[in-house]
């Protein structure tokens, strides 16, 4: 019989996924493993780790340094592969891997997906990878018993939202607005409606990020979503020096929901 | 990697954030539709006699043939379109494009900045507004350029990120585009980006090629033995070589800038090391270290300064119908000179590039062949970086 992955484990409990983003060697690898552990300690039940990559066209600012900065530190493939087993040895939580398509192509000249298997990887989301274009990924990850996961865009045509849910895996990544990442006040107009007439098609869970910075936002999303993404916040709180119990504490207060909605 | 459409071979493709494949795929449409349309082919045929000034002669130069001991040698002079380079016939294309769209906004990436005036010029003529990014290190060394662009009424913003050089304006274009296109065209400079661009600009630029052998016909009877063009993003040099293409007699060769030394972060010489890789939506050669980080590349020349290559370029070097080499930044503004001096003729730093190669190999070609050069644009932009070397 097929063994449950954790993602799978994750959407059928009844909470909701807390899912937060860092980008994997900002201040040093060793500094993303503590702010990661900090995360996990502040509810975070999904991490998903960011591979630096030099020209992250979908990102705004806040990524765009850490980015930048992590390279300076010399961040490798490597030691992203380290750093989840880091993590694999203190938490069961899923582990994403979040990347431009260019460091998997040139990590895939040696045997990136067994490794990041072997690591305790449990899915892999391509920022500049269309469905279309993802085959030879999607059949590695497959092999590799783990999920390619799909982003899906204000733009995404109802028809298209219903093949990608079709040939996903995992969830899907509702990036809730236009333009590119970055914290922001509030969600985009329209944006319930719109939300409700996605999940309704689909059968795949779905969880909402871009621009997600506070507990109210948060909340909004999950009255309908299976969970929220959280990023640009907490690389911008790490780039202003936030002390990591400052940081699990903030993870804290925006994923309340799941403590307060049951 | 796979057979989608918009592919040369394996490279190629539409490798871009969701958000953007929605206004990709209605791009494509327009474009094919476009295309077959006699109502657009025509009004971009006016548009490019009337405004640009099309055809751009075809000039022999046996002064600096004589110099060089070189063989017959004709110029391509796109130098003489309007606005000074090859780019006002993508950016006219496209604009025109983009107004059959609904669009009312246009923004641009530019390196030496010839895209960016070309795409000013255009959204002045067509009443579009124009958004240009630029690198702030290419703003300040080809500054002349900046002040066409704001003069016909092109917002240019500067872009710090990075080497602050196209790469980063690339990058900042597609940022802007995946929150404005409802209203908004990316008007890409170069033959390459996601599928439609590489295919779309390189048929824009097709009448370059057109008018050579037709002018090559009338002027000495015949086709040329080889056709040179200077190669960063390659509009310049797909635009000419592929009339060409299947003549397999016809030797083309694309000339990519050396910089000041072989390392990665000297040059911009994609095909020094052939490395496949994706950047700015397409798989191509892209320079880049061993963990897939894109390289910073040098250039004397702010348009060749580009870490990746056309896919079609890519294909071309795979199948071995074109030849690429490069040459360094001194033997280009060396030859920029020498053109200079004997014809009268100052051409762009980029153009500089395919003439210099031609230089170097000059006296080993038979005394008749006739070689075409393709002048991609000319040197006023540069006079700035002309004239703070010394030996001027």
């Amino acid at each position: 019989m097929k063994k449950i992955s954790r993602i799978e484990k994750l959407f059928t409990n009844q909470q909701k996924a807390c899912i937060a983003y860092l980008t994997a060697g900002d201040g040093g690898i060793q500094h993303t493993l503590d702010a990661a552990m900090a995360l996990i300690d502040g509810g975070a039940n999904l991490l998903e780790i960011g591979i630096p990559f030099s020209d992250p066209v979908a990102d705004g600012p806040v990524i765009q340094r850490a980015s930048q900065r992590a390279i300076s530190a010399g961040t490798t493939l490597k030691d992203v592969l380290w750093l989840v087993k880091e993590i694999r040895q203190v938490s069961d939580i899923p582990l994403v891997l979040f990347s431009y398509l260019n460091p998997i192509l040139a990590g895939s000249q040696s045997d990136f997906f067994s490794e990041a298997k072997n690591a305790g990887v449990d899915g892999l989301l391509l920022v500049d990878c269309p469905i279309e274009e993802s085959t030879f990924i999607r059949d590695a990850c497959m092999t590799n018993q783990m999920d390619l996961i799909y982003v899906i865009a204000p733009s995404t045509p109802m028809s298209r939202i219903q093949y990608i849910n079709e040939h996903g895996k995992g969830f899907l990544y509702y990036a809730c607005r236009k333009g590119t990442t970055g914290v922001r006040d509030g969600l985009p107009d329209g944006f319930q409606e719109k939300l409700a007439s996605i999940k309704a098609i689909l059968n795949l869970p779905i969880v909402v990020g871009f621009g997600i910075s506070n507990n109210e936002m948060a909340k909004e999303v999950c009255k309908i979503a299976d969970g929220v993404v959280v990023g640009s916040l907490f690389v911008k709180a790490l780039e202003d020096g936030l002390p990591l119990v400052s940081l699990s504490k903030l993870a804290q207060h925006i994923f309340a929901m799941n403590l307060n909605s049951d | 990697m796979m057979n989608t459409i918009g592919r040369y071979d394996e490279f190629g493709g539409t490798y871009v954030a969701e958000i953007l494949m929605q206004p990709i795929n209605e791009l494509r449409a327009a474009w094919n539709e476009a295309k077959s349309d006699e109502a657009f082919t025509k009004a971009l045929f006016d548009i490019l006699k009337n405004y640009a000034g099309r055809p751009t002669a075809l000039t022999e130069v046996p002064y600096f043939s004589a110099k060089i001991k070189g063989p017959r040698i004709y110029l391509k002079r796109e130098d003489l379109l309007h606005t000074g380079a090859h780019k006002l016939n993508n950016a006219l294309g496209q604009c025109l494009l983009a107004k059959r769209m609904g669009k009312t906004r246009v923004i641009a990436e530019t390196g030496a900045g010839q895209h960016g005036v070309a795409t000013a010029a255009a959204c002045a003529r067509l009443g579009l507004t124009c958004i240009v990014y630029m690198g702030s290190k290419d703003m300040k060394r080809q500054a002349p350029n900046v002040s066409r662009m704001q003069l016909m009424g092109a917002t240019v913003i500067p872009v710090e990120n990075g080497s602050a050089t196209l790469k980063d304006a690339v990058n900042q274009a597609l940022r802007d585009w995946s929150e404005s296109y409802s209203d908004t065209h990316y008007c890409l400079g170069s033959a390459l980006g996601p599928h439609p661009f590489p295919e779309m600009v390189a048929e824009f630029q097709s009448v370059i090629g057109r008018e050579c052998r037709e002018q090559c016909q009338q002027q000495f009877g015949a086709m040329p033995n080889i056709v040179i063009a200077c190669v960063g993003g390659g509009s310049n040099a797909i635009g000419i070589f592929s009339e060409f293409l299947s003549d397999h007699h016809i030797q083309l060769i694309g000339v990519e800038a050396g910089g000041t030394g072989k390392e990665l972060g000297q040059h911009a010489a994609r095909f020094y090391t052939a490395t496949p890789g994706v950047l700015h939506g397409c798989y191509t050669y892209v320079l880049q270290n061993s963990e897939g980080q894109i390289a910073e590349t040098a250039s004397i020349s702010a348009g060749l300064d580009y870490p990746a290559v056309g896919p079609q370029h890519a294909q071309l070097y795979k199948n071995k119908r074109v030849e690429y080499v490069a040459v360094a930044d001194d033997e280009a503004l060396a030859a920029l000179q020498l053109l200079a001096r004997t014809e009268g003729i100052i051409c762009a730093l980029e153009s500089a590039h395919a003439l210099a190669y031609l230089v170097k190999i000059a006296n080993q070609l038979p005394k008749n062949f006739s070689v075409v050069v393709n002048l991609s644009g000319r040197g006023d932009k540069d006079l700035p970086q002309i004239m703070a070397r010394e030996n001027v």
